[in-house]
């Protein structure tokens, strides 16, 4: 259904793929050599997804495609004022500037003995065995142009491995950095996270911008939760309402592992994440929440698909949405249950609250099930704040924009109130009082 | 002078006139009970007092210590002292009832030109009014009203006027739905802060309650009309003998159909 690239869009992408490969520092083990080769091809005949395709019926990605992305961009520096920002206290830090492992940048000291956090590129020459079994082995380089395309570029990003039994106290903080350049570029950062049997481990991932100017970020995160591993993940996309997102973070969870997820989006042009979480070990457990919160003509597409492999797993996921100016949400959410997944209990909610009539939101809850002893439920919602309670808080002697703030607020709050990472949730609060008219009076007021 | 002067009010709701001409006037320090049979427009008066958008005010008037009321923001009615105790308070998940609160008061208290109260002192203020009301310390960090039960709900309402000291006070049926100790609570609140400036307008549908506050005035409401004003004699009169004849009275003097 996709539009296959036009001659010169392929040729461009070639180029680009050339001088990639050109300077790659570390091509890595043989598989993953070779594999950039046919995503690459699979990226050329796929093309950039269109809004023929089911999948992105709501979201054009034609600015992305028109974008004549620069794909071979030197490493840019940034400095630790740059960082201030988004540097946080009690945490470890990896800093990864378009793309690129940045050392100097980045914190590793405390963490415990076992624990690997390196750059993805170190990862392929010095733990090519955690390589070879799980890096590329889950996001769908056949279905997915952006996958495709991230892994015929792949080169660095995030190598995170927590042994067995092993529980990280203080938070991970990766700071994923768009410097932009004269002209756009584009890169595609790739993660693995590995969490062995019963071992814990908190994650940040804030994806900032540092100066000013477009660009595509489409980054794919691999996470392979272990048996009886419990990971709580948090990211927050914030960065410059010029940047393109495309990013795909694949979930695989083990036997009564545990993966919770945070997402809060109010950065970037268009913001697309693909999120696929598979439970594949009997008991897990795997939560998926996410707060957006976008205005003007930003645009943010949460996609999400639960696929149920085992029996016994549950599923909650809890998206809410903000909407003012012009600005367009779209949430896909799949829950797919397999045959003999026997008391799944799954569950999918998506809130939205349109503050202008000009903002639009396309929400759209699924359910395929093919076993009959579960319990799966899925609601959406689109709509406006509740008049009698703006005139409840009226009535007392606040103003209109403040109770109006203080109900987005409040609706907000569900999502605010379970962020455990003090940091994070320090962050975000800040931005609502920011954001919301008299965000002053909110602040004092909840 | 009169606090509040209603004429001739008129008022609908989606098209349909509920109030049909109200004619009311307080003064400090009076407190008047509207009743009424269910559906007769006691709590659309109420809103309109307060400023409810929803209602629309066809014709007629409302002054408030001289001024169009009807002119007024429902916040700038709040300032100026008019609150109005819900007859159906709102669930307001994820605002703590108390920062709330300060919040209201303050914005109130910045329109008299008074200071802003710091967090100490409000807690002081705060703990005060609580014991008039005798209020659980657990429900002023819960979100207003959030999984109150009904005389939790009413009684917060009560404790919302206390701390905001208002001028004019109108409880649309905060007895409705409780228990005797409970009225007792609303009641013994309400008499606390009765003085010779302040007025109260108290709606209820059982005379009970004007046993514990006993009203200067009392009118009846019918199909969006005071059909009659008389003193507390009339709240027993009514509670002997419904609102039946009231309502064929006020049929027969007037045309069917209208
Ligand atoms: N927002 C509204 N939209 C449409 N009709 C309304 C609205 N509010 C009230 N009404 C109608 O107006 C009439 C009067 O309602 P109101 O709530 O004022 O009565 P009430 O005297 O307070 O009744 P109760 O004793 O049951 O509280 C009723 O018929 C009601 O259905
Ligand atoms: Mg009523």
């Amino acid at each position: 259904m996709t539009m296959t690239l036009t001659e010169t869009g392929v040729d461009r992408y070639v180029v680009e793929f050339d001088h990639f490969l050109r300077d790659l520092a570390v091509a890595g083990p043989e598989r993953i050599e070779k594999l950039r080769h046919t995503a690459f091809e699979r990226f050329v005949e796929l093309g950039f997804p269109t809004v023929r395709d089911e999948q992105w019926r709501f979201t054009n990605v034609a600015p992305i495609a028109r974008a004549e992305l620069r794909l071979d961009s030197t490493p840019a520096e940034v400095t630790d004022k740059d960082l201030a920002p988004f540097d946080y206290e009690g945490c470890a830090q990896l800093v990864v500037v378009n793309g690129q492992f940045v050392p100097e940048r980045s914190r590793l000291e405390g963490l415990p003995e076992g624990v690997v956090a390196c750059g993805l590129a170190d990862a392929l020459e010095r733990h090519p065995e955690q390589i070879e079994s799980h890096l590329a082995r889950y996001a769908r380089v056949e279905e997915q142009a952006f996958v495709a395309l991230n892994t015929a570029f792949l080169r660095d990003g995030v190598f995170l491995y927590v042994p067995r039994n092993v529980v990280v106290e203080k938070p991970v903080n990766i700071v994923m950095v768009g410097r932009p350049e004269d002209r756009p570029i584009g890169f595609f950062p790739r993660n693995l996270f590995v969490a062995e049997e019963s071992s814990q481990v908190t994650l940040v991932e804030q994806y900032v911008t540092v100066g000013e100017g477009s660009y595509l970020c489409s980054p794919v995160t691999e996470v392979v939760t272990g048996d009886n591993a419990v990971i709580d993940h948090y990211k927050l996309q914030r960065e410059t309402s010029e940047a393109f997102h495309t990013a795909t973070f694949q979930i695989q969870l083990g036997r009564d592992s545990n993966f919770s997820s945070h997402s809060i989006s109010w950065g970037g042009a268009i913001v697309r994440n693909d999120v696929n979480a598979v439970l594949e070990g009997e008991g897990a457990e795997a939560t998926l929440n996410g707060l957006y919160m976008v205005e003007g003509t930003q645009l943010v597409d949460n996609h999400m698909r639960v696929d149920h492999v085992a029996p016994h797993c549950d599923s909650h996921e809890l998206y809410k949405g903000i909407l003012e100016g012009s600005a367009r949400a779209v949430f896909s959410g799949l829950i797919h249950v397999h045959p003999g997944a026997q008391k799944t209990d799954a569950k999918q909610t998506n809130r939205n609250l349109l503050m202008s009539p000009d903002a639009l939101c396309n929400s759209h809850p699924q359910l395929e099930i093919f076993a009959d002893d579960v319990k799966c439920t899925h609601g959406s919602t689109v709509g406006q704040l509740d008049d009698t309670a703006v005139f409840y808080l009226r009535s007392r002697g606040i103003g209109e924009d403040a109770a109006r703030s203080l109900l987005t607020y409040a609706f907000a709050s569900d999502i605010v109130d379970r962020i455990k990472v003090g940091s994070v949730k320090r962050d975000l609060e800040e931005f609502l009082f920011r954001r919301l008219p008299k965000g002053d009076i909110v602040r004092q007021a909840v | 002078m009169t606090m509040l002067e209603i004429k001739d009010l008129h008022a609908s709701a989606e098209g349909m006139e509920i109030l049909k001409g109200v004619d009311l006037s307080i003064n400090p320090g009076e407190v008047h009970a509207i009743m009424g049979p269910n559906g007769s427009g006691k709590s659309t008066l109420a809103q309109v007092l307060a400023g409810n958008e929803v209602y629309e005010v066809t014709d007629g008037q409302i002054l408030y210590k001289g001024q169009d009321l009807l002119e007024m923001a429902p916040e700038e009615r709040a300032r100026e002292g008019v609150f109005m105790a819900f007859q159906y308070p709102v669930e307001i998940p994820g605002v703590s009832n108390v920062y709330f609160l300060k919040a209201a008061l303050n914005a109130i208290r910045t329109h008299r030109d008074l200071d802003e109260m710091d967090a100490m002192d409000f807690l002081t203020y705060v703990r005060e009014k609580m014991k008039l009301v005798k209020m659980d310390e657990a429900l002023l960090n819960r979100p207003v009203n959030e999984g109150f039960s009904g005389g939790e709900k009413k009684r917060n309402e009560i404790f919302h006027m206390a701390v905001l000291d208002p001028v004019l006070a109108v409880l649309d049926e905060t007895d409705s739905g409780l228990d005797i100790d409970a009225l007792k609570v609303v009641a013994d609140g309400v008499n606390t802060l009765r003085n010779d400036e302040r007025a109260f307008l108290v709606i209820t549908h059982y005379q009970r309650l004007l046993n514990y506050i006993v009203p200067d005035f009392v009118h009846v409401l019918v199909d969006g009309k005071i059909v009659r004003s008389g003193d507390k004699e009339l709240a027993l009169e009514l509670e002997e003998k419904g609102y039946a004849w009231l309502e064929r009275e006020v049929g027969a003097s007037e045309p069917v159909g209208v």
